[in-house]
């Protein structure tokens, strides 16, 4: 069994594996994976910052230990031995949260959680770290998360400073109330705005590249 | 043994259970300790924050907030029926929100629009000193907002009717628009605004619109911008719980001894 | 009372709508919404799961994880508390239930499991159905109200799925810039159906 990669921990696979997802092959753009939860979190940056690196260790780990025992796993009960091994990387990251971030875990309610049915971290586990060495599928799925955490730092990034005028609860443009000039758009921080952002990525990603717009 | 028999799949699956039963059990008892901690304490800056003895967005460390609420803050239990305090039993250790759902230590509410559905028998009460006696009273609120149910304090002053501050510490509203009750400024507003009026009545509410300083609109408070619906619960939670099925008896036996 | 439950159901179906407000289930939602009739089995099927799967996790949650609940058992285990172990139970009794009525599905109305089969292995992996019993713990639903409000969950994804689905068959005609071509326009359009349901926010019977 390869357990380590031959020559370097980091050559050109490994970074191709980690930056393609961000920028080629972004799992929510093109494979529509795990949108569900990336979208109820951007109102605010801090919970978009925490959600994505929650779902960065997740994929990553899951990805590792997946690929670990990929070879003594009977094929019949695959799924459901992902689905445990990501609850309780999952339990584990909620309960860190709980004790090291409270307030923020407060608000991210139930999306800690969804994390589990993260279209994302299966995919990524049944369709990469089943068939690969520990080491690429570890950087694999921390690409994947990147990729994913990227997209919910933008589309926050917009909902939180049009919506109220802030970053990471910052005051960035001073909203009139608080005696500055901008009057905060609230619509953004309304789901519609969330399916209009992500509709905004799409048309601008594929306008770059258009190798990946869909013909019919 | 082949990868694929029964018999291997079976004992890999009991194996990938107890392995991760075992990891997240180690995780869950570890981390308990601090988790509790950063609970109350997440409390007690919130009750600080709502007696006004904090200054808004004033952000304090764990020693500072634990030694300012041992110093100035006393929690009783108070029976919300009799509205007299109840001896005898450990304030601490009293869940209120668990409370609620068992019948024997809790009622069901009248239809009420601040969403309430039982009310526990005995309540938590937060006694503020200051210089020797009580000058505060903060009591916790809850009722439904829009897509969840809003957790607060309210700070009474001696008279039990001026307000002297409030604080939101658990909600569900959207960040930014409802999110905002508990935006410091808007907190601000709160002081020296009248919860009872003449007849003592709970008579505080949101309106929309530019609302002046409490001594020409002693019973109103602006409501929070793009959000009616969070404002009005604020509205109904407030009243709900200064009239009759909530402190209201506590508060006039306070009002009738002159201390409380 | 029956007031309380159908405002829950009103509420769970509309104001707060499991796809168009809470974006849960958002992956299926856009995957499987390119035509009414396959969006309707996946409607279907989910109402179906979520109405089972809600309120069996609540018996759970209640009588097994809560704290204190295993006293009944053994006084020693008065004060156990293994809520932190919801989210494991949680997902195992979804897939549990969705192999056993593909099973039930299968064996006696194989009709049914014609149409619905397909989508059944797609909903254990649905954050709605997980969403689903996620907020019943959170909002502390008792056994009834999670019936309700599981139906409810179910039916909303339902109605927006196959108004989605209606739309789509219908934006084929439509000439969008390359750009915004099929996941593009599909997301405008969804954003547009969310404002309409934002309508509904803070509707109470």
């Amino acid at each position: 069994m390869k357990w380590l990669p031959e020559r370097e921990w980091l050559g050109k696979r490994e970074w191709r594996a980690m930056a393609d997802p961000v920028f080629d092959n972004n799992p929510i753009l093109l494979q529509m994976l795990g949108i569900c939860s990336a979208l109820a979190v951007t109102t605010k940056m801090d919970k978009a910052l925490v959600l994505g690196v929650s779902v960065i260790v997740v994929a990553g780990l899951a990805s590792l230990v997946v690929s670990l025992i990929r070879k003594i796993t009977p094929h019949t009960i695959r799924i459901i031995v992902q689905l445990a091994i990501i609850s309780s990387l999952v339990i584990v990251v909620d309960q860190v949260l709980k004790a090291y971030l409270y307030e923020i875990s407060l608000e991210l309610s139930v999306f800690v959680g969804l994390i589990i049915t993260n279209c994302l971290i299966l995919g990524r586990t049944e369709g990469f770290a089943m068939q690969n060495p520990p080491w690429i599928s570890f950087i694999d799925g921390i690409g994947n998360g990147l990729g994913y955490a990227v997209l919910l730092l933008i589309v926050g990034f917009v909902r939180e400073l049009l919506g109220s005028g802030r970053l990471f609860g910052y005051p960035v443009l001073t909203p009139v109330n608080e005696g500055g000039w901008y009057t905060p758009a609230g619509m953004f921080l309304l789901a519609p705005a969330a399916f209009f952002i992500i509709a905004a990525i799409i048309w601008a990603l594929r306008a770059w590249k258009p190798e990946q717009q869909e013909k019919d | 043994m082949k990868v694929d028999s029964p018999l291997y799949t079976l004992a890999f699956a009991t194996l990938v259970c107890v392995v991760c039963a075992l990891f997240v059990s180690a995780a869950s008892v570890l981390l308990k300790d601090r988790q509790e901690v950063n609970r109350l304490l997440y409390l007690r800056k919130n009750v600080l924050q709502a007696a006004g003895l904090t200054e808004p967005g004033q952000r304090l460390s764990t020693e500072q907030a634990l030694t300012l609420f041992n110093r100035r803050i006393q929690p009783r239990l108070v029976d919300l029926r009799s509205g007299e305090y109840v001896s005898g039993r450990d304030v601490e250790s009293y869940q209120q929100r668990a409370a609620r759902s068992d019948p024997e230590i809790s009622r069901a509410a009248d239809d009420n629009p601040a969403g309430v559905r039982r009310i526990p028998h005995l309540a938590k009460v937060y006694l503020v000193e200051d210089k020797g006696s009580v000058s505060h009273v903060v009591i916790p609120v809850e009722g439904l907002g829009l897509y969840g149910t809003l957790y607060g304090f309210l700070a009474l002053e001696r008279d039990t009717r001026t307000i002297a501050g409030i604080a939101f510490y658990e909600n569900r509203e959207t960040p930014g628009l409802g999110g905002e009750v508990d935006n410091p400024r808007w907190r601000a507003l709160w002081p020296g605004r009248q919860a009872f009026d003449d007849q003592w009545q709970p008579a505080i509410q949101l309106v929309k619109g530019q609302v002046g300083g409490p001594a020409e609109n002693p019973y109103e408070v602006d409501a929070l911008s793009g959000a009616t619906i969070t404002s009005n619960a604020v509205t109904e939670l407030l009243r709900f719980w200064l009239s009759g099925q909530g402190f209201g008896p506590y508060l006039e036996k306070a009002r009738s001894r002159g201390v409380f | 009372m029956l007031e309380h439950y159908l405002n829950l159901a009103i509420r769970a179906m509309f104001v707060e709508n499991m796809a168009l407000v809470f974006f849960l289930g958002i992956c299926s939602f856009l995957a499987v919404s390119r035509k009414v009739e396959t969006a309707l089995g996946l409607g279907i099927a989910v109402v179906f799961v979520e109405t089972l799967t809600v309120p069996l996790n609540n018996l759970l949650l209640n009588h097994l994880l809560a704290e204190g609940a295993l006293g009944r058992l053994h006084p020693g285990f008065a004060d156990v508390d293994l809520t932190f172990l919801s989210f494991i139970v949680f997902i195992s009794t979804i897939a549990a239930t969705v192999q056993i009525v593909e099973m039930v599905l299968d064996r006696h109305f194989p009709a049914l499991h014609m149409s619905l089969g397909v989508f059944l292995p797609l909903i254990a992996v649905n954050c709605a159905i997980l969403g689903g019993s996620l907020f019943m713990s959170e909002r502390d639903y008792d056994f009834v109200e999670s019936v309700v409000f599981g139906f409810g969950a179910g039916f909303g994804f339902l109605l927006a799925i196959v108004a989605l689905a209606a739309i789509r068959e219908r934006l084929t005609y439509s000439n969008p810039p390359a750009g915004l071509r099929g996941l593009g326009i599909t997301f405008v359009s969804v954003g547009l159906m969310s404002i309409g349901f934002l309508m509904f926010s803070g509707i109470q019977l």
